[in-house]
């Protein structure tokens, strides 16, 4: 029945408050929706819920302390924000890596990417509505390579196993092995997600044609990771600005083609397969012996006046570490480019217009850790 | 409709998969040897006193600050029965603090601290938070009672 036409009433937009305490907002985030109908007129995103002051933290903390902080704030990705924190100290200082712990810290960084790309399809799934089947099979895989981080680093989620110069001790003797059957089942658990959402009629149609978002845009945007290449730009800072041993690994970088959440999901899936490809390579040409921390570092680690930038491509888009120091064994001023944060900067273009059940699909498709977007 | 039936074709699979999980509080899962849970002092056997002489290390270098130490002269050097001239005489770790990140194991000259791999360190819940302030005693009790993994890396 069609409703009756009352032009004397007059029809005001809606605003809806989603968050901070919402399961689809993944973390603690506020958005208030302005809905006209069903459609989203305005969004106005709130950050800032679980602000800590984590770079100004860590000008208190000396280069090793603040590793075990970096973690906590890229908490999915943690080996990638290590990463990123100690390539900076290491530039600053002229610090030279042995190749076998370039090695390792590859393999752990490719096998992070897994585990975190396997929270976004279990969390994708559950805000495409499927009742959390997807987070149990993705999260089942995720929990075996974690197993393997933990028999390494001996935590499950805040390794605090990078250093300056190297890494904090020796892997476990069985680490080749145990990263293949990791890998063996982490390609099984890709298959089953492919098989579960990828040609999903439903899923699909609950994808297709939302948030989408051309080349130019996401690059005026500032996107990063598979939220960029979704629109079509095959930028990837470990082919682009290689650092670490990326340039010896053959590896490729799935684009999508439209940019829209279905590609986004496409792209992630894709960056899986690539992802055991790099850690199958790394293994092969891990060197068996060798030192893993740099010869001749000093017990207290204190860096040259300085400044700089360094970037790694987390599971995210680019984590920057940008470190200033005037000598001495604390940074002066640390900044963290966090792509969780620039990324969420699009959401209100990529909101505008759609429906209101599809503004919890833009927003899971983005993959942001709250953590690292309030810092 | 065949990636619908494909779906349903994988939860069929997987249906008969062996579980991964267990029923915790009755099942203790394997945990690692090197295992990071909350750390402990260590208790030297020969000497009968622990191996922590207090120097303040871990406490510097404890970057969240849950550590307070307090040394004094070993009652034992005197009479020579030990070689620690210097004896820890309180040690407060605050659990409730602490990140686990094993730094003050690695400062540790005396090996005097480790970080405890067993369950005992993990199911540590609480009604207070100030239970969670671990005195001398508690911190060397599992270690005097011989209950730590041998894979302590300390």
């Amino acid at each position: 029945m069609v409703a009756e036409q009352r032009p004397d009433l007059e029809t005001i937009d809606m605003p809806i408050n989603m968050g901070p305490q919402h399961p689809s907002t993944h973390g603690v985030f506020r958005m208030v929706l302005v809905v006209s109908g069903e459609k989203v007129v305005d969004v106005t995103p709130h950050i800032g819920y679980m602000h800590r002051g984590g770079e100004k933290l860590m000008e208190t903390m000396d280069f090793r302390q603040g590793i075990g902080y970096a973690d906590r704030t890229e908490y999915l990705a943690q080996f990638s924000a290590e990463l990123g924190y100690v390539l900076a100290v290491e530039r600053l200082m002229g610090v030279e890596v042995p190749e076998r712990a370039e090695y390792i810290r590859v393999i752990l960084t490719e096998l992070n990417r897994l585990t975190s790309h396997f929270m976004f399809a279990g969390a994708f799934g559950i805000d495409s509505g499927l009742f959390g089947t997807s987070m149990m099979f993705a999260f089942r895989e995720r929990e075996f390579i974690q197993d393997l981080f933990e028999e390494i680093s001996g935590d499950r989620l805040m390794y605090a196993y990078f250093r300056v110069g190297g890494l904090a001790w020796e892997v476990t003797d069985n680490f080749v092995q145990r990263c293949h059957e990791s890998l063996k089942t982490a390609e099984r658990g890709i298959r089953d997600i492919d098989d579960l959402l990828t040609h999903n009629e439903i899923f699909m149609g609950r994808c297709q044609n939302i948030g989408a978002f051309t080349a130019q845009q996401a690059i005026a945007y500032g996107l990063s990771g598979p939220m960029l290449r979704a629109s079509g730009v095959p930028f990837d800072l470990r082919k682009d600005e290689p650092y670490s041993v990326y340039p010896r690994l053959k590896f490729d970088i799935p684009v999508g083609n439209y940019g829209d959440v279905y590609d986004r999901f496409l792209v992630r899936i894709e960056e899986m397969r690539q992802s055991v490809k790099i850690v199958e390579q790394a293994l092969e040409q891990l060197p068996p012996e060798g030192p893993i921390v740099a010869e001749k570092l000093p017990r207290r680690l204190r860096t040259p006046p300085g400044e700089v930038y360094a970037k790694v491509e987390s599971p995210r888009g680019e984590w920057g570490v940008y470190l200033i120091s005037k000598g001495g064994d604390k940074p002066y001023r640390l900044k963290m480019r966090s792509p969780s944060f620039c990324n969420l900067t699009a959401l209100r273009e990529m909101t505008i217009g759609q429906f209101l059940a599809d503004a919890v699909m833009v927003l899971g498709s983005m993959d942001i850790v709250l953590c690292d977007v309030d810092r | 409709m065949i990636g619908i039936l494909r779906s349903l074709g994988m939860t069929a699979r997987v249906a008969f998969r062996k579980p991964v999980t267990n029923s915790y509080p009755n099942v203790h899962r394997q945990i690692a040897n090197r295992d990071r849970a909350f750390p402990i002092l260590l208790w030297d056997e020969e000497h009968d006193e622990p191996f922590c002489t207090g120097c303040h290390a871990c406490e510097r270098a404890c970057p969240v600050e849950c550590m307070t130490v307090v040394m004094k002269d070993n009652p034992k050097h005197a009479t020579g029965e030990s070689k620690r001239r210097k004896i820890i005489d309180e040690f407060w770790i605050d659990y409730g603090r602490c990140m686990r990140c094993n730094i003050c194991v690695e400062v540790c000259n005396f090996e005097a601290i480790g970080m405890n791999n067993t369950w005992a360190g993990h199911e540590l819940s609480r009604f207070d938070r100030s239970e969670l302030v671990m005195d001398l005693d508690m911190l060397l009790s599992q270690s005097k009672a011989g209950k730590v993994d041998p894979g302590l890396r300390a």
